[in-house]
């Protein structure tokens, strides 16, 4: 199993390396586009700000790349949000893979949002033998307004998708590789697409 | 429902934790890897390691700390102590921290907050408070406690929220050690003039005064050292109780 973690300067992506390693799969860090093409899988991972990412995957073409993979992609937390239409922080298009935005949290609530919640409505193999409401752990701001694509919900302010896809394309808002034992699941499970 | 979360907090120095640790089925429990994945496999939500080594040595053996622990532990962790600069917090993070306290420096340099938000985003920068009443005033400490400042607690946790702070660690001084309760009060008063999550350090005694801090206290997260290592509380047992009172508690 070939898994490519796309690096391209934002976040810590290590504790996804170390993740797979822990799951006996070695995982590579890179950003050439032969690399990336070869890969069984690949991670889009990414923490920070939205315009600022969308601007390194475009100084390096990978936003023209991504959207054409063929292969199990999954994008994880701002990853996943960069693979939507557009999103609020920094007013930036996305790569428009899912078919929603993404939005602030309103003040109604704690931001960013920071620990464990439940995730439930699960679909597609993605979530094999993980239970509805099973606790994952997120942290965010931003979060992806509830639609077609949606595969999971989480309620937090809102009823929002927490994770999402569209034909190989995954993308999930909480980090699988900070939750445990069923993020772990998770992860087996996208090794297995 | 987001759920509070239960933070063991280990002192490090030069590597190891230091304070005791009292795990009856651990072969060595100064180890803070194998003391961070048993507490990861019983229950705790996250973990905070912080660093008291004075040297440059000890600073250096906290950097294979940090990557040893994030190879082998499957929940977040925040490291701080000594934290000071954008290159310090770059380094912690590339080592696989998921976030970083930081503490004197950010008194001593408020625009730090903003450099490190703007750096890494807010969500992994926590900004840990030290504060006791003097004269009934709640004042800002420097240097692990030891030199007061003129700072207000509720003025300076404001000031770091409005700098891009993305969670505060609140320490009360008078409370910690005393195994008496947390500061719930101070507490309560912080979560309703702030808008990201508060955690909850110095005081617990017993499971009830986990249950005062998050119903009375309105904390987001709570913090402890000793009871948790001197099996005091256990942790899934506290949890157990804490779902009992209806609180939103991860149990798996």
């Amino acid at each position: 199993m070939n898994v490519v973690i796309i690096d391209y300067g934002v976040g810590n992506i290590k504790s996804i390396q170390f993740a797979f390693e822990r799951l006996g799969t070695s995982a590579i860090l890179s950003q050439d586009v032969q690399t990336i093409l070869a890969a069984d899988k690949i991670i889009l991972p990414g923490v920070g700000e939205a315009s600022s990412a969308m601007r390194k995957l475009k100084a390096t073409q990978l936003d023209q790349l991504i959207p054409k993979l063929t292969q199990p992609v999954l994008g994880i937390c701002l990853g996943m949000q960069l693979m939507c239409n557009y999103s609020e922080e920094g007013k930036t298009n996305g790569l428009k893979i899912f078919d929603t935005q993404v939005k602030r949290f309103s003040n109604a609530v704690k931001v960013p949002q920071m620990g464990w919640n439940t995730i439930a409505n699960l679909k597609t193999k993605l979530f094999n033998t993980i239970n509805a409401n099973e606790y994952m752990y997120l942290v965010h701001s931003y979060y992806a307004e509830s639609c077609s694509d949606a595969i999971a919900f989480t309620e937090y302010d809102l009823k929002y998708a927490s994770a999402l896809n569209k034909d190989n394309f995954y993308g999930v808002q909480f980090h699988p590789e900070k939750s445990g034992i069923a993020g772990e699941q998770l992860l087996k499970n996208f090794l297995q697409l | 429902m987001l759920t509070k979360r239960i933070i063991p907090c280990l002192d490090i120095k030069n590597g190891r934790t230091v304070k005791g640790v009292n795990f009856i089925d651990l072969k060595d429990a100064g180890d803070p890897v194998i003391l961070a994945k048993k507490y990861a496999q019983t229950g705790a939500d996250e973990l905070v390691f912080l660093d008291i080594s004075a040297t440059l040595e000890g600073r250096k053996t906290l950097i294979d700390m940090v990557l040893q622990v994030a190879k082998e532990v499957n929940i977040p962790f925040t490291v701080g102590g000594g934290v000071s600069s954008v290159s310090d917090v770059d380094l912690l993070l590339q080592s696989g921290a998921d976030k970083v306290a930081v503490n004197s420096a950010a008194i001593k340099r408020p625009e730090l907050i903003t450099e490190l938000s703007d750096k890494f985003g807010s969500q992994c920068v926590v900004i840990a408070i030290d504060a006791k009443q003097i004269e009934g005033q709640w004042k800002v400490h420097l240097a692990g406690g030891t030199i007061p400042t003129d700072l207000d607690l509720f003025t300076w946790a404001k000031t770091v929220e409005n700098l891009g702070a993305g969670e505060i660690l609140f320490t009360s001084m008078d409370h910690d050690g005393t195994k008496n309760g947390f500061a719930t009060t101070a507490l309560a008063q912080l979560s309703s003039e702030l808008n990201i999550p508060i955690i909850a350090s110095g005081g617990a005694g017993t499971s009830n005064h986990f249950l005062e801090v998050f119903k009375n206290g309105s904390a987001d997260a709570a913090l402890a050292a000793s009871v948790f290592h001197f099996g005091t509380i256990d942790i899934i047992e506290l949890k157990k109780t804490l779902k009992q009172n209806k609180l939103p508690i991860r149990l798996s």
